[in-house]
């Protein structure tokens, strides 16, 4: 199995480290062409005004809202999945439908980590939140996996996985486990 | 429970600039166009380095209301300089709430002796930085993101690559001494022995290390990302060229596809004049920026 990283700006390093922890190939993905043979992809923290312009330049909107690729987005990579994103036109794939509010808790100095239980995990994980966004509105097909003071900050829908924080700047790679579980290699639920 | 200020949360902004480029802006406007040119940052600024140099004088913080007015224009993270060593113009901007502080030897030193503690502050510091000990030196006065120093405002990019190669050097360096001459090797960059080890175990800084100080060119910023920086500062680059729009989307797209020579040529084409740039060997010892600290 080999993984992409979106790798046009932000924190992809952090998430091949953490796919070569769990034993997974990993490859740097920064034009339509990098998709070939990727059988999932990454869309990393950074800055999603930033992600969303060059993903839209070099064709890989258009070539992500096709076809089944499964996502897993963190941080700016949530912003980039939403299909609304409040006070910006930015562009974005918006493959879930789910609003999210950018920078929600404040500026750097309001940036935090905390412990977060996910549904399906026996123990939280440390939630590394940086200058993050929270999910204000999901669509009936969206399944929230974890909240933060009432806030949804981990869901799924369809052949996407957004996280609000940043599970690649901790050791723990549980989620970027479930990802290709449950995301890329389909395992049903009884066998994981 | 809910931290913050921790090392793991300021370190990690700096990581989520990875890969981006952190332009110079004196006023909203020129922060609009960094934003939709695709900047990751702007570090907002009373003059850029270039007119710091030809005004002379002594060179401070910017005034509140002008970091105010960039931080209302854009979404992007903002930063702001403080002299070296002026911890109160930190705690000022701290109390702004600026998104990362830069102690930097722009601005005229307020101390020839010792730098902020930055580990005091909630708000995330990147200082400069023109060999290993002195990086590791600032990482353990609390910084959490370095950069080269280079020779701000020349439009040169020959100190920048000095500085960077420097690192890399002393890094592989760190790396090939055995561990029980690492003591001697530590003291002899005047770093502290247990980030010395980090290095030589790691292979890499604890940080992230921009490139910065006379980046004018995308063909400059994809040579220092090729030299292994992990993203660019754009300082007078950017507004002193004649066509600041083309420049600035020009240096973020080479930036992002730095190892693509195809792309690198595209980006390249009709950006008209850069900036007019410098001659090191030129500058006397106090034009020299770089070595205000040590």
């Amino acid at each position: 199995m080999r993984v992409g990283v979106l790798a046009l700006q932000g924190a992809f390093r952090e998430h091949i480290a953490t796919l070569a922890r769990l034993g997974v190939e990993s490859r740097e993905v920064r034009t339509v062409k990098d998709l070939e043979g990727v059988e999932g992809l990454i869309l990393p923290g950074g800055e999603s005004t930033t992600i969303g312009m060059l993903m839209d330049e070099y064709g890989l909107i258009e070539a992500l809202r096709q076809g089944e690729m499964p996502l897993f987005g963190t941080c700016a990579g949530m912003i980039v999945l939403a299909k609304d994103i409040q006070g910006s036109t930015q562009p974005r794939l918006g493959l879930m439908d789910m609003a999210v509010d950018r920078n929600h808790y404040g500026r750097q100095r309001e940036s935090f980590e905390t412990e977060i239980a996910v549904t399906g995990l026996p123990q939280g994980v440390r939630g590394v939140f940086i200058r993050a966004p929270v999910v204000t509105r999901t669509g009936r097909g969206v399944e929230i996996l974890a909240r933060h003071q009432g806030e949804v900050v981990l869901c799924a829908e369809g052949r996407c996985l957004a996280a609000a924080f940043h599970p690649e700047l901790t050791d723990d790679t549980r989620l970027h486990r479930m990802f290709l579980d449950r995301f890329v290699e389909k395992v049903p639920a009884r066998r994981r | 429970m809910s931290e913050q200020g921790t090392f793991r949360v300021k370190a990690g902004l700096a990581e989520m600039l990875k890969g981006g480029v952190i332009m110079d802006v004196t006023t909203a406007e020129q922060a609009l166009i960094a934003e939709r040119a695709g900047a990751c940052a702007v570090m907002a600024l009373e003059r850029v380095p270039a007119d710091i140099r030809a005004a002379g004088g002594v060179a401070r913080m910017a005034d509140p209301v002008k970091i105010k007015e960039i931080m209302a224009a854009v979404t992007i993270p903002v930063m702001a300089k403080v002299r070296i060593g002026h911890f109160v113009e930190a705690q000022i901007l701290e109390a702004l709430a600026v998104d990362y502080i830069d102690e930097s030897e722009v601005l005229t030193p307020a101390d020839d002796a010792n730098h902020i503690d930055k580990w005091k502050f909630t708000i995330p510091f990147v200082c400069g930085a023109r060999n290993l000990g002195e990086a590791l030196r600032r990482i353990a006065e609390g910084a959490a993101m370095i950069r080269t120093k280079g020779e701000p405002g020349t439009g040169n990019v020959v100190e920048a690559v000095r500085h960077q190669r420097l690192v890399q050097q002393e890094i592989r360096k760190a790396v090939s001494t055995p561990e029980d001459e690492l003591a001697v090797y530590a003291k002899e960059l005047g770093a502290p022995l247990d980030l010395v080890k980090a290095v030589h175990d790691s292979g890499k800084l604890p940080v992230v290390n921009f490139a910065a100080g006379g980046i004018a060119t995308p063909a400059d910023a994809a040579l220092m990302m090729q030299l292994g920086s992990d993203g660019i500062f754009v300082g007078s680059g950017v507004f002193k060229s004649q066509d600041p729009e083309a420049t600035a989307r020009a240096v973020v797209r080479a930036t992002t596809h730095y190892k693509d020579a195809a792309v690198l040529a595209e980006v390249s084409e009709h950006l008209g004049e850069p900036m007019r740039g410098l001659e090191i060997s030129r500058l006397g010892p106090d034009d020299r920026m770089q070595d205000r600290s040590r």
